[in-house]
């Protein structure tokens, strides 16, 4: 009786380990920290175009809500969507995407970023502030990373702001004037996407 | 004479209607005065930043980072001449203080600004011009247009910067705007310039990712200026203080 007590004790503490263990895996700081580290190691390991270009794509899909940034870039626009529209929004802007993240990554080679300190906006948002060091050619810049930790077993990157300024909003304004320059025909964004993934 | 371009420019934009029109339904952004135009003006200005700015800045950074960070350090310390009367119109007395504290201590044991011992003292610099001021007194942005080689704008930030040539910056008035035996106006011009290719060198790489990576290169400039100046204006330093997060929240909920 005592041996199974005791058993069933130990069984309790290594479940509560591995939980605890799992948990602060997904914690906020941890998540983006493991995310710079895996994308150092593909920027280091090799020149091979190819390899950083496949290897840092498949980080992106595993870590940034790509389907979500998408969805937030295309503002009100995104109502007027019929299923056929999101579909072929949403392909097109994974491509589009991962070519424009695989291009500004790439282009460091050895890129330090030391996170600095994390915090918790609401139950949703955790902001990761971190420090891309300064090399000989380009001064120190701020890069905050906010998460959305919704699930937070699975966090997910929705917005990069650097030095302020942030990514996806950028990109939100960007979609929105090719729209309404085209008298708001959502198909000429199609296009200009189709453009950009095919050069 | 340049004022009155100046001042006819500004009240062309007044009377067009647009100056107040601050937002457009679909974007949440300001609104344009003239587009077309100023796509052609950014055009432009691309052609030159080609053919002069971006070359320049390249050989600029051939110099050594101690001469490039002085550079940069007399510049900024020139503009705490700006920020000083900034922050008290903006009743910010304490930054007022800390800014002067740190003109006069980065002036003297800083060797005319070219080292910045204040900062290493902790007294931090927040920089402060016009447009920020108007906007802290409630002046609304405007609409947004592009100027010949001083690139993006609001009818705000417009006036704000007319404001330093009419008597708004120190530098300005005791090299430019006055007769003096100790400075002329070419000292003006050169740390204007200067700080255009201290800048500008220091975001090479920056521009070059942009524009390769840009399917609409002058709406994407247009939003990272008015994010910007909307940080400077809140003195945020982040835009998670001032981001709008309906849309994210609309997209949870769907």
């Amino acid at each position: 009786m005592k041996k199974k007590f005791i058993f069933f004790i130990n069984l309790i503490f290594i479940f509560f380990l591995i939980g605890t263990l799992n948990l602060k895996a997904q914690e906020p700081r941890l998540f983006i920290e493991n995310i710079v580290n895996e994308a150092q190691v593909i920027l280091k390991a090799t020149n091979s175009k190819e390899y950083k270009s496949e290897n840092l794509a498949k980080l992106a899909v595993k870590t940034v809500d790509i389907k979500g940034i998408g969805m937030y870039t295309l503002g009100s626009y995104r109502k007027q969507l019929n299923d056929e529209q999101k579909k072929k929004y949403a392909d097109l802007f994974q491509k589009y995407f991962l070519k424009t993240f695989v291009s500004r990554l790439t282009e460091y080679s050895d890129p330090k970023i030391n996170v600095i300190s994390t915090e918790k906006k609401n139950d949703k948002y955790t902001i990761v502030f971190s420090l891309l060091e300064a090399t000989s050619k380009k001064p120190e810049v701020k890069v905050d990373w906010r998460v959305y930790t919704k699930n937070p077993e699975k966090p997910l990157i929705r917005d990069l702001i650097i030095e302020g300024l942030s990514l996806a909003r950028t990109q939100k304004e960007e979609f929105a004037s090719i729209i309404e320059g085209n008298d708001g025909d959502i198909n000429a964004l199609f296009k200009k996407l189709e453009e950009f993934i095919n050069s | 004479m340049r004022k009155l371009i100046w001042i006819t420019v500004l009240c062309t934009l007044m009377s067009s209607g647009q100056v107040l029109a601050d937002t457009k339904s679909n974007t949440n952004t300001t609104s344009e005065c003239f587009e077309g135009l100023s796509r052609a003006i950014f055009s432009f200005n691309q052609g030159l930043d080609k053919v002069a700015f971006k070359p320049i800045a390249k050989v600029y950074r051939i110099l050594p980072n101690p001469i490039r960070q002085g550079t940069g350090n007399v510049v900024s310390n020139l503009s705490h001449v700006m920020t000083i009367p900034n922050n008290i119109l903006q009743g910010d007395f304490k930054a007022a203080g800390v800014t002067t504290a740190r003109f006069i201590i980065n002036t003297t044991v800083g060797i005319f600004g070219i080292f910045d011992p204040a900062s290493a003292m902790g007294l931090n610099y927040e920089k402060e011009d016009y447009g920020q001021t108007l906007a802290t007194w409630g002046v609304p942005s405007g609409c947004y247009f592009v100027m010949p080689i001083i690139g993006p704008t609001t009818v705000r930030d417009a006036v704000g910067f007319a404001a330093t040539t009419i008597g708004g910056d120190p530098w300005y008035n005791v090299t430019t705007g006055n007769d003096t035996k100790h400075f002329k106006d070419s000292d003006y011009y050169y740390t204007i310039g200067a700080k255009g290719i201290d800048f500008r060198a220091k975001n090479i790489e920056s521009f070059d990712n942009l524009e390769k990576n840009s399917m609409d290169l002058y709406a994407s400039l247009k939003s990272l200026y008015l994010q910007n100046r909307k940080n400077q204006i809140n003195n945020s330093k982040t835009i998670t203080e001032t981001q709008d997060d309906s849309d994210w929240d609309d997209i949870d909920n769907q």
